[in-house]
């Protein structure tokens, strides 16, 4: 798409943030544009072309934007800049540095460096003289917040080039020459520590991608327990307004085994990014011993800022991980929520008067999004090294319907599902993780079974399908008792539920807010699920069914006791003592 | 109506429809202002030299030879101190026979706070109602409604609510508000000696509807005079959100747009979100909090309005009318703050959050002995004393007439606990029974 002259055009309608521009030389389908007023300049994107009419996309608020305005084509896609310094960043949806903006209030047309030009950084060389390489290949590193930065041969390089020359190790700003390497016509290319990369391609400079094989440890144990998230996998999570999904996305990017996170807020609540903004600076990687914050970067694009760098801020967000995942590290990234970025789809799809699908989306969406959860996943680099990028998206299907388009997309394309139900949140069971509707496809891998068997243990799996069948059993019982009524069904139908809201209430509850039951790592995990099924695989007598209840509830209180307090404490351990104490008591 | 020496006048209308006026013209600006025939109308569409014009007042008798001035600018409000105190209409004009206001010009519908400017808000505002206090606890810088049948008495709650927080102004945005409503709120502000705290943009039934588009950006733009110039803390009040999503419905159907869920436009979510959005927590410690009403339609939340404001909004306050007890309560089970966690137990007492959510287990639990009384079954005595206890939590804590403090409603908790439950059956941690339990 590169030109050597700029084409330029004029403003000739406006219809909200949709703006058709009369131009007088060649665009391409989603090339930025800006366009100029008095005083500012305005980013836009092109999404169609008719004749010399192109339509796009303002990023900004239009108002007051005249006809005959002057519009200059840059040459090239939305890119964002890649180079050390983006972790522990605040980036818009365009990654503008928003620490960077001036003034309480956002101004339109301030555009910010994404990266800071002045600090140095400590330099080591990787790859040395006579070295042949490619693009992503690594020529460098640098220590980013402790995590290894590798400078790479930019992703825009293609064929194979040689290495001329490497600086030696030292403090550099990013925007010194670093590398100079050949093409085999001799051409020589100055290299920095800073690149360029559209958004909406897929970065590809990896050798495969196998099918994860991995457990993500999450600490939420209805997660890991029953339904695991792998290494390079996906997931989505489906719920009504207020069914918990941002707290377990939280949640999930505070405890989660990942060198890096990247968060991005897609058209959702301001203070929710404010809450990370203030909660991670002081809160530790329980594996690092470092702040949050230092592995995690936030790309804010809240629900009332511009509706067309919504979209674009989950591209945004995807390419940056995609760029760290070729440095070999291990990258969990959440977008919060999809379907708003379905909606700016749908806002603009309208504007442009096509032809809409269900519920009025553009026809594509599926495509649409399928496309973007396959960016995700395991790699093996060229060097042989792995990276991964976990993607899990929140779903906020309108009127709480799963049926409807953007859900049913999602499904198709990522393989958890994690489905927030209505009635569990109602009643204050959280995380509200549907146990019986929701599934991780990964359960059924091979590769995954048997990395759990390793890992984990090998009585594992058989303990996991165990609890998901005591839970499905347990609701089968309970539907019984409520047609039948509690006196008109055998006691071991009140038996066999309560066996399940032992799990329930032990296992898959879990209190976010709590600074001890928030997060519970695999031995944990094990531990308990292991003495909660001794429980459930025990017979016990009763004399009839409310002296069930009365039993099983004082068990879930000892087990309960035994989740707020710190693993193999006193505290722990003299919970567990009297559990054991009134279980034998029952026990036959 | 304004007038500006310079003006170019058109008169020549090439289209009119209901809503919507079109003309030929050049050098206008998106969003602009224009006054045609006499009526304000705003600019939503150019292509090329035609100009379509929305008229908030609706088309009826304009002829196409109707006279069109545009006025170079996107609708303004005047703000000073001297607004307090003072009822105007939605384009921000008094209707309360008081002089004009004389102040700065400030464009409505302005940008948006960047978020790292936000500061993360902490300040509790108490209301003494125990269905919002103990669980629902708002904070200042949150934005929630009401959610209510439009035969709830959401407006006098609101009030009663609006005058406890002890905010330093209070903003009211009417829309479609009846004329008895308006009476009402001037005189509860008036008798409670709060008149000069009080800034009133009312859209009333008798008004056209379409005006109300323009109602929460007047208010939201006082709002942010004060909060951020004089660094208040300013609670506005929307009443009725439900009523101005209609009027966006009736807009975009006349622009022909393609209407997606509930015949509202596409851009319903980004719409509303503008305006809620606009509730922050300063870092010079002035502050905007937003309480609004949604009025359903038999109940239903999820129809689109309610449904993409709670996608919007930190949360919900459901009234419902409790027929056990013969009064309105702020419904536990679909009601939620989602800022409590940032005050409760931390600005209140220590064993809050947990007496809270016991609660609402053990009324869930009522609700499902209920079920099971209404299909015939028998109940446990178990179900019996849940019974017991909800109907005494829904009278002592839940109705919208309660008005204590947060720690006598922590009182009365646990009072209803050990009068009705042991202490496994209320599973709070062991800590706070140890401290509180009323055997
Ligand atoms: N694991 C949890 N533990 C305790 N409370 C929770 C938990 N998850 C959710 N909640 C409660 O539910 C509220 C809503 O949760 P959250 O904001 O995550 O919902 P959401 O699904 O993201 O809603 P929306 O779609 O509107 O954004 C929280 O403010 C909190 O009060
Ligand atoms: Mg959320």
């Amino acid at each position: 798409m590169e030109r050597k002259n700029k084409t330029t055009g004029k403003v000739a309608g406006i219809v909200a943030n949709l703006v058709i521009v009369d131009v007088s030389g060649p665009v391409a389908q989603n090339e930025i544009c800006f366009i100029h007023l008095a005083h500012e300049r305005l980013m836009a994107e092109v999404i169609k072309v008719v004749g010399n009419h192109a339509y796009v996309q303002v990023f900004e608020s239009t108002r007051g934007l005249k006809v005959g305005s002057h519009v200059e084509f840059e040459g090239h896609m939305l890119e964002v800049t890649l180079g050390p310094g983006i972790l522990s960043r605040n980036y818009d949806g365009l990654q503008n540095d928003l620490d960077k903006m001036e003034g309480v209030f956002l101004t339109r047309g301030e555009y910010t460096d994404p990266l800071n030009r002045e600090v140095k950084w400590a330099f080591k060389p990787i790859a040395q003289k006579g070295d042949k390489v490619t693009a992503g290949d690594w020529l460098g590193e640098v220590s980013e917040n402790g995590m290894p930065h590798k400078i790479m041969v930019p992703f825009k390089m293609e064929g194979r080039y040689e290495i001329n020359w490497v600086i030696e190790a030292g403090n550099y700003v990013v925007d010194e020459v670093i590398a100079k390497i050949t093409d085999d016509e001799g051409n020589e290319f100055p290299l920095t520590m800073v690149q360029r990369w559209p958004v909406k391609m897929a970065i590809r400079a990896y050798k495969n991608k196998p099918r994860p094989f991995r457990l993500l440890e999450t600490g939420v144990r209805c997660i890991d327990t029953l339904n695991p998230i792998t290494e390079g996998g996906t997931g989505f999570i489906p719920g009504p307004f207020g069914t918990g999904k941002t707290v377990l996305q939280h949640a999930i990017s505070k405890q989660a085994e990942a060198d890096i996170v990247i968060i991005a807020a897609c058209g959702e609540r301001a203070n929710e990014v404010v809450e990370i903004f203030t909660e991670f600076p002081e809160l530790d990687d329980p594996r690092t011993g470092k702040k949050l914050i230092e592995r995690t970067t936030i790309i804010a694009n809240t629900s009332n800022m511009p509706v067309a760098a919504r979209e674009a801020s989950v591209y945004t967000a995807m390419t940056l991980a995609e760029y760290y995942r070729s440095m070999g590290l291990r990258i969990l990234l959440m977008a919060d929520s999809t379907s708003r970025w379905a909606q700016a789809l749908r806002e603009m799809s309208n504007r442009l008067e096509e032809l809409p699908g269900p519920d009025a989306f553009p026809m594509d969406l599926s495509a649409v999004i399928s496309n973007f959860y396959s960016r995700a996943g395991y790699v093996y680099l060229n060097n042989g090294s792995t990276g991964s990028i976990t993607f899990i998206g929140t779903v906020s299907p309108a009127g709480g319907n799963l049926k409807e388009p953007v859900t049913e997309s999602t499904r198709k394309a990522a393989r958890c599902f994690y489905g927030l139900s209505q009635a569990r949140a109602d009643s204050k069971r959280y995380p509200a993780i549907d146990p019986i509707d929701s599934y991780s496809k990964y359960l059924e891998y091979p590769e995954v079974q048997e990395s759990l068997e390793k890992n984990v243990g090998s009585e594992w799996l058989g303990d996991v399908l165990k609890a998901k069948d005591v839970l499905l059993r347990g609701k089968e019982a309970m539907e019984q008792i409520n047609i039948l009524g509690d006196d008109s069904v055998p006691l071991s139908f009140h038996d066999r539920y309560w066996k399940s809201e032992l799990i329930d209430f032990v296992i898959l509850q879990q209190d976010a807010f709590d600074k001890i039951d928030c997060s519970t790592p695999m031995k944990r995990q094990k531990y308990m699920l292991s003495s909660v099924l001794k429980v459930a695989d025990s017979e016990f007598t009763f004399k009839g069914f409310e002296e069930v209840s009365g039993f099983f509830k004082e068990v879930i209180n000892y087990f309960k006791q035994m989740n707020y307090s710190e693993f193999e404490s006193e505290q722990f351990k003299a919970h567990e003592k009297a559990l054991q104490a009134f279980l034998k008591e029952r026990m036959n | 109506m304004e007038s500006q020496a310079f003006q170019k006048i058109y008169t020549k209308l090439t289209n009119i429809t209901k809503a919507t006026v079109t003309l030929k013209a050049t050098g206008v600006g998106y969003e602009e202002m224009a006054v045609v025939y006499g009526r304000l109308a705003q600019v939503v569409k150019i292509i090329g030299d035609q100009i379509t014009l929305q008229i908030f007042s609706g088309t009826e008798g304009i002829p196409t030879n109707a006279e069109v001035t545009f006025l170079g600018r996107p609708p303004q409000l005047k703000v000073s101190d001297q607004l307090g105190g003072r009822f105007f209409n939605a384009f921000g004009d008094p209707i309360d026979g008081g002089p004009e206001i004389e102040g700065e010009v400030r464009d409505i519908g302005s940008p948006s706070v960047n978020p790292v400017r936000r500061r993360q808000p902490s300040q509790l505002i108490a209301t003494g109602i125990a269905g919002i206090d103990l669980n629902n606890s708002l904070v200042s810088g949150q934005k929630i409604p009401f959610f209510a049948d439009p035969d709830q008495p959401y407006n006098q709650v609101m009030a009663n609510v609006a005058l406890r927080a002890k905010a330093d102004k209070i903003i009211l945005g009417g829309m479609g508000l009846t004329n008895d409503d308006y009476l009402y709120f001037k005189k509860v502000f008036e008798n409670a000696g709060a008149l000069d705290r009080i800034i009133s943009f009312v859209n009333t039934t008798e008004n056209p509807p379409v005006e109300r588009l323009l109602v929460p950006d007047m208010a939201l733009t006082a709002a942010e005079y004060f909060a951020v110039d004089k660094n208040e803390s300013v609670l506005v009040l929307l009443t009725d959100m439900t009523l101005f999503a209609d009027a966006l419905s009736i807009v975009s159907n006349r622009m022909d747009q393609i209407p997606s869920k509930d015949s509202m436009p596409g851009s319903l979510y980004s719409d509303l979100a503008r305006i809620y959005e606009k509730a922050v927590q300063f870092p010079s410690g002035g502050s905007i909090t937003i309480i609004a009403v949604t009025t359903l339609s038999g109940g239903d939340i999820t129809h689109a309005i309610p449904d993409n404001t709670g996608y919007i909004t930190e949360g919900q306050l459901f009234l419902r009318r409790d027929s056990d007890i013969g009064k309105v309560i702020v419904d536990p089970f679909r009601s939620l703050s989602r800022l409590k966690q940032l005050v409760i137990g931390k600005q209140t007492r220590k064993d809050h959050p947990q007496v809270m959510n016991a609660a609402v287990r053990l009324y869930a639990d009522a609700a499902n002995a209920k079920t099971k009384l209404e299909n015939g079954f028998d109940l446990t005595d178990y179900d019996e004393r849940t019974l017991d206890f909800a109907r005494s939590y829904s009278d002592k804590l839940l109705a919208i007439d309660v008005n204590v403090d947060t720690e006598t409603m922590l009182e009365i908790a646990w009072d209803l606990f050990g009068k009705h439950f042991s202490k496994a059956e209320v599973g709070v941690k062991q800590e706070f029974t140890d401290m509180y339990w009323k055997g």
